[in-house]
């Protein structure tokens, strides 16, 4: 696993799309792992007295998939900065969510190395289940880290 | 909306009494929630490995000691992501056991007046640096801002937005959380047997995709305008927008605001596929404006039966949510038509 540098992100880069199969165990083992313990992540049938049709996935998971999709390209040098989420359509199981990521802006660093910004769209069978932007410290190539 | 067999929601309040509730609301902002609330555990690798394994979360920073060492972080460190975990509530733990708690306050003083559904709508973290097994983390929340009566897709209601500090066992401060919740008056829903609609949790309309040539016709529905692109030289309109005058060819252009009024040319009723923005039957029509150019809207107040070609219309924009606001078309009344 390396690092992506500054120097060679280009605005317009595209992140490669990242599906994500949403199974019951994986919404509910993901929200005890952010130790998110509301009914409607893991219970049917609490979910359906609630007015939803069934459970659905936790927002601090949505955080965390997005965080994952940005070092999986980025590389264990890339420091996250800020994560912003707007919510939509909820992730319920059977469906499958795809991440998707675009390089927006890019800010040089005093010592090499800088951050840039990721527009995110997290797409489910209903519509987008989130749109973010990611914040994202990305080393030189000459080894220097903002 | 389109849902010709709702009610009418019936707004019970005045303005004056908005302005008082409003007032009522401001109070709260600034409010600290009860007493600090700390980690029942330092920052630990068994609690991050759960979370990487759920997560499918590669990453080697978070297990592998000699990847981490190499890495820029110097050693092994927490996803960030998982600021908000380390402080979260045990499970079984009673939230009012933990001191005074404006924020239920808050929540009871707003559903007092109807708005008694809940949709999350914005996270923002923000990391000052990545946390390290062994840190000791606490969690101060505070009331940030609660908004005016909004018009939304899914109601009337308000946005209460709560700040989350996140500080170390030095007291430096190591993250930040905004979150917004709308607290809405859900709407009455034309309830069939065989399909009960939910009134919770109802997803925004899809965002339109704003570039350069089209942000001035969304900006100007937000305005309460519908503007019509108008060619500099031949003053030919043209709508959907684009780039170039699809008769003299020129790049320069103005606009028009419509009268809003015009005729159905054609509609379609959407049934299936279901989407949870929109209401069903969604009537969708064609409208033919009395400047020249068709556009495509959704009804309001229209029912099956009055929806025909011909039919004269006129424009009603409305503010879906916090920040779209979409063209609708009713019946015209006698005078407009």
């Amino acid at each position: 696993m390396s690092t992506r540098q500054y120097d060679t992100v280009s605005i317009g880069d595209e992140i490669a799309p990242l599906p994500l199969p949403l199974d019951r165990s994986f919404i509910v083992a993901t929200a005890i792992a952010t130790r998110d313990y509301q009914d409607v992540h893991h219970d049917p049938e609490l979910a359906q007295a609630k007015g939803s049709k069934d459970i659905f996935m936790n927002i601090l998971t949505t955080n965390g998939l997005i965080g994952r999709y940005v070092t999986d390209w980025a590389g264990p040098d890339a420091v996250i900065k800020k994560v912003a989420i707007r919510l939509g359509a909820p992730n319920y199981p059977g469906d499958t969510m795809t991440l998707t990521g675009t390089v927006t802006a890019k800010d040089a660093g005093p010592e090499g190395g800088g951050t840039v910004e990721i527009a995110i769209v997290g797409a489910n069978g209903l519509g987008n289940h989130v749109t973010g932007t990611v914040v994202v410290a990305l080393p030189s190539s000459n080894g220097g880290a903002s | 909306m389109t849902d010709t067999t709702a009610a009418t929601v019936a707004d019970p309040y005045s303005d004056a009494e908005k302005a008082e509730f409003y007032e009522q609301l401001q109070a709260f902002a600034g409010q600290e929630m009860g007493i600090d609330q700390h980690g029942s555990d330092p920052v630990n690798v068994p609690m991050i490995r759960q979370w990487v394994e759920a997560m499918g979360d590669k990453n080697p920073i978070y297990l592998d000691e000699t990847a981490a060492k190499a890495s820029v972080h110097g050693g092994l460190v927490a996803p960030p992501s998982m600021l908000p975990a380390w402080v979260m509530r045990a499970y079984g733990v009673d939230r009012n056991a933990l001191g005074p708690n404006p924020y239920a306050d808050l929540t009871a003083l707003v559903e007092s007046h109807g708005f008694t559904s809940v949709v999350a709508s914005n996270s923002e973290h923000t990391y000052d640096r990545y946390l390290r097994p062994g840190d000791e983390i606490t969690l101060r929340t505070v009331i940030d801002s609660v908004s005016p009566e909004k018009q939304t897709a899914l109601g009337a209601g308000h946005f209460i937005s709560t700040r989350q500090d996140y500080f170390d066992q030095t007291g430096e401060r190591v993250g930040s959380m905004l979150f917004r919740i709308l607290k809405f008056r859900p709407k009455p829903q034309a309830v069939t047997a065989a399909q009960p609609q939910a009134p919770t949790a109802r997803p925004l309309r899809p965002r339109p995709a704003t570039t350069h040539d089209i942000a001035f016709f969304f900006d100007g529905l937000n305005e309460g305008k519908l503007l019509i692109q108008k060619c500099s030289d031949c003053a030919t309109l043209r709508h959907p927008p684009g780039p170039m005058c699809r008769n003299c060819h020129s790049l320069r252009w103005t606009t028009l605001e419509s009268t809003g009024n015009g005729t159905i040319h054609s509609f379609v009723v959407v049934h299936y596929p279901q989407v949870p923005s929109f209401d069903y039957p969604n009537q969708v029509v064609l409208v033919e404006l009395d400047e020249g150019v068709r556009i495509v809207a959704n009804t309001l107040d229209i029912s099956r039966e009055q929806l025909r070609i011909g039919a004269r219309v006129h424009l009603v924009i409305q503010r879906c949510d916090d920040d779209l606001s979409l063209p609708f078309f009713a019946l015209a009344t006698g005078q407009d038509a």
